[in-house]
């Protein structure tokens, strides 16, 4: 902090700090009242208020089947994506390899290519092995997709960690492995979990991909919520999503209590 | 007792250095194989159906190769158009988030730790939360009897509601909300590693704090800056879903054109020219990006 | 024993090497009977103590000293015997519930220590254990790892680049510079008898002279030098001149010493010495410790006085190599 600056003299920039986050930050939070309205329209603040689209989400077997499907396809997901993500972090980290850069750069490349992209090459591929709207497939293509994210994560989280601590453990005995699950994988733990819930979210939420590869049975949350925004809206996406802010919200705000909790314990 | 230099006896450099080699070849192929199931899936979902596509892209619909892909998009007009509002557009909303990006970046990165971890979160939960519920916020948000209207007309600001949404304003307002924590990001990393001692020895030189600014600390965050700015002007190029949704069908993007190439045409032959054609654009600008950020860098020193 | 040389040097890379972490590309490394260069570290059999003690921190003191034999798959009764028995060693008894965080550094060094041991290794290892810690407490645990080790009775290499410390802690040191060995010696011998001008200056103080050996004799310019070890072969060579070793006596010196004529530079009172600059008839600059007895008939040496130094014979020390 630049002491000869005072905060008054930055009122302005303060100011437009905030203006942007309250702008980042509100339309999540209208959804919420939104969800409990009374109404059929998308008027705000809502004229009525009541239970119904709740009600209609958990009485609806197709919106249900629908989520179950997201759920499934999300933690398999994770489930894959974890390990993967993990493994090519630790050998990215520790490996001296020639093509070290290439390796990176094609393990990320899901984040900087098109999805559209990545959804008709996908479509392409899977069709031709007859596998278009089945779980596997979006499991594979989600899991694509979420791999840098843990990647990135991971590889950060080792950025702050004393490797010393392997070398240690094996020449007190341990195997490569053995030193990784019982020293290191307990200190990173934090990098992981998040990259697991990133992962999680990568595919609870993509839409691109399972609108190609997925639909009616098999359709995911996704599929009937963009097919409902494009074509006539229906109120219950008010009730989803404000399930859906409170599943990508808590659990985060409850690690970051965590971590603070930890931090100020009397050592 | 003394020892003169060196342990060992050339015979046994020979004896064990081959097996040695070939141990440490060993370790390192096993860190190797730890990355493969990730590089396999990158190849198998990533590189391959690419690579398809571009084949695709040059076959016609009797399984001859052929150009004419490729000229529709140019002679079409309507193709070149997709192609000008995508580029427009993302010009555009990279150029607001930067506005907004930037300083919110330079902020976090004078708070101290309490606060920035607040605003991070005020950042990073928008980041987490869904693209379609936020997408489906501004739709309510932007209606014409939505709030943001309601306000502009009882304020006075303007006498009858501003059509907001289903047009391409509201799809710039929906990119932009979506796109400024991708550029804060890199940015604000960026941000964090560069030295305040500089600032101050630039004060103490005696440049005011506007010109320390300007002539020190800009140019410091230009590689986090440029950084941020072609991860967004290229995830903007490749948008979808939210011009699909808030331009109401007034908008198309090179995204949702190929996607509709793929159900109206008999052949991949139309849609994989499209996406050959994005691709290019996205992995010219990554290119240029990253000369451009190691020329820099050469010059930091 | 211990590797002792400035940095890069290469003793670290030899300690990791001995360890398992640094992979030579050719040669062969044994501990007793066992080939152990293309084992992997954990099959060694060796403890090793970072510079940084590497304690875990999710573990308590007594998990951490109970990991390698928790690995062995000990059992659990054995498991709080020995780490109870190893923590009365390094005298840390009871602290085996403590978290990592509420140590010391001295505390972590020892526990990493116990750490290393618990597991009877064949070797134990060292990386500069003593790096981290202040003086006090530095030559405290000198004399400590040394009584430690003579208990144990484990063969020991620890790496320094503090010739004091290496002097003060081992049976034997080897001087490595620029990932040569230069001489592995008895502390003593090292000092009495360094092999060439790079162990002199490491250890201790030294002075040089250039001399000049002709047919077997040394001279420096046209005075023939009286010496005991047989000289280096005939050429150019260095005269190791120890600052304690040099004599001022009023007495008339013996035929068997060396005498030094020159000018004072500089007189430094140190206490229990004074340190004398002197520059030599040849021109050359040397440095005497005149302990105070010595002085007490004529007093402190005056800058610009005339004086005359004496060498025994078996004092002198000639080492190839020329002033440069």
């Amino acid at each position: 902090m630049e002491s000869h600056i005072t905060h008054w003299q930055r009122w302005w920039l303060y100011g437009l700090t905030g203006l942007t986050i309250f702008f980042l930050v509100l339309p999540s939070l209208i959804v919420i009242p939104m969800s409990f309205s009374g109404t059929n329209s998308l008027a705000f603040p809502p004229p009525a208020w009541s239970f119904r689209w709740y009600e209609s989400f958990f009485t609806s077997s197709q919106w249900l089947g629908a989520t179950w499907v997201s759920l499934q396809v999300s933690l398999c997901t994770v489930l894959l994506a974890t390990p993967i993500g993990v493994a090519a972090a630790y050998g990215l980290h520790l490996g001296r390899f020639v093509f070290g850069q290439a390796i990176y750069a094609v393990l990320i490349a899901a984040l900087m290519v098109p999805v559209i992209l990545i959804a008709i090459g996908a479509f392409f591929l899977f069709a031709q092995l007859g596998m278009v709207n089945t779980k596997p497939a979006l499991v594979l293509c989600d899991t694509l997709l979420a791999v840098p994210f843990v990647l990135v994560t991971v590889s950060a989280g080792f950025k702050g960690y004393d490797f010393n601590q392997e070398q240690v453990a094996r020449s007190l005995g341990a195997s490569r492995l053995k030193a990784f699950f019982s020293v290191t994988l307990p200190q990173i733990r934090a990098s992981v979990i998040a990259g697991a819930f990133f992962s999680f979210i990568v595919a609870f939420d993509e839409v691109v991909i399972a609108s190609l590869l997925s639909g009616g049975d098999g359709a995911t949350l996704t599929n009937l919520m963009f097919a409902s925004l494009r074509n006539e809206i229906d109120p219950t996406i008010a009730a989803i999503s404000s399930l859906m802010i409170v599943l990508t919200t808590v659990p985060p705000l409850i690690g970051h209590i965590v971590m603070l909790r930890r931090k100020r314990r009397p050592s | 007792m003394t020892m003169a230099a060196g342990l060992w006896h050339k015979d046994q450099v020979l004896l064990n250095g081959a097996a040695l080699e070939a141990d440490r070849r060993r370790e390192n192929r096993q860190l190797l194989m730890l990355c493969s199931p990730g590089i396999l899936l990158a190849f198998f979902l990533l590189c391959l159906p690419i690579g398809w596509l571009f084949w695709f892209s040059f076959i016609d619909a009797g399984g001859s190769p052929t150009f004419e892909h490729y000229s529709r998009i140019w002679n079409e007009g309507a193709y070149i158009q997709i192609f000008i509002v995508t580029f427009e557009t993302s010009a555009l909303v990279t150029a607001i988030c930067v506005l907004l990006g930037y300083p919110l970046a330079y902020c976090l990165s004078q708070m101290s730790q309490k606060w920035s971890g607040i605003v991070m979160l005020g950042v990073l939960v928008p980041f987490w939360t869904s693209l379609l519920v936020r997408t489906y916020a501004w739709l309510v948000l932007l209606q014409r009897r939505g709030i943001v209207n309601t306000l502009l007309v009882d304020s006075g600001l303007v006498h009858q509601p501003l059509p907001l949404v289903n047009n391409l304003t509201g799809t710039i307002i929906g990119m932009v909300h979506i796109m400024v924590p991708f550029l804060v990001l890199p940015l604000y990393a960026s941000m964090r590693s560069i030295d305040g001692t500089y600032l101050r020895a630039a004060a103490n030189l005696g440049a005011s704090p506007v010109k320390a600014f300007w002539q020190i600390y800009l140019p410091l965050s230009l590689p986090g800056l440029i950084a941020g700015l072609v991860l967004t002007f290229i995830l903007c190029l490749g948008f979808y879903i939210t011009p699909a949704i808030l331009g109401g069908g007034r908008v198309q993007f090179i995204a949702q054109r190929i996607e509709t190439s793929v159900h109206l045409f008999p052949t991949w032959g139309p849609a994989s020219a499209l996406g050959v054609v994005l691709l290019a654009f996205t992995l010219a600008i990554l290119v240029l990006s990253q000369l451009l950020l190691s020329r820099w860098r050469r010059r930091l020193g | 024993m211990t590797l002792l040389g400035p940095s890069g040097s290469g003793k670290t890379t030899l300690l990791m090497t001995i360890a398992g972490f640094a992979r030579p590309s050719g040669g062969s490394i044994s501990i007793g009977d066992t080939e152990v260069v293309r084992l992997p570290p954990h099959k060694r059999e060796i403890g090793m103590v970072f510079q940084n003690y590497a304690l875990f921190p999710h573990m308590s003191v007594g998990d951490n000293i109970g990991y390698p034999l928790r690995l062995r798959k000990t059992a659990k009764g054995e498991i709080a015997a020995r780490v109870e028995h190893v923590l009365e060693l390094v005298q840390l008894e009871g602290y085996g519930s403590r978290r990592v965080d509420q140590l010391s550094g001295g505390q972590r060094q020892r526990v990493a220590l116990a750490r290393a041991i618990v597991f009877e290794p064949r070797i134990l290892l060292m990386d500069e254990p003593l790096s981290a810690l202040d003086k006090q407490l530095r030559e405290r645990m000198q004399i400590e790892i040394r009584r430690l080790h003579d208990r144990l009775g484990m063969t020991t290499i620890a790496v320094t680049h503090d010739q004091r410390e290496a002097l003060t802690m081992s049976d034997r040191v080897a001087v490595l510079e620029r990932g040569r060995l230069i001489q592995f010696d008895t502390p003593r011998q090292l000092y009495e008898r360094p092999i060439n001008r790079f162990v002199a200056e490491f250890i201790g103080e030294s002075s040089f002279v250039p001399v000049t050996v002709d047919r077997g004799t040394a001279l420096y310019g046209d005075m023939k030098l009286q010496i005991t070890e047989t000289p280096p072969p005939d050429g150019p060579a260095l005269l190791l001149l120890r600052p304690e070793k040099l004599i001022l006596s009023s007495r008339p010196l013996g035929r068997e010493v060396n005498r030094f004529d020159g000018v004072v530079e500089d007189a430094v009172f140190q206490g229990e010495s004074v340190l004398l600059t002197i520059i030599l008839a040849g021109g050359h600059e040397i440095q005497a410790r005149i302990p105070n007895r010595q002085l007490d008939c004529r007093g402190i040496p005056v800058a610009g006085s005339a004086i005359e130094l004496g060498l025994a014979a078996e004092d002198a020390l000639l080492v190839p190599g020329d002033a440069s």
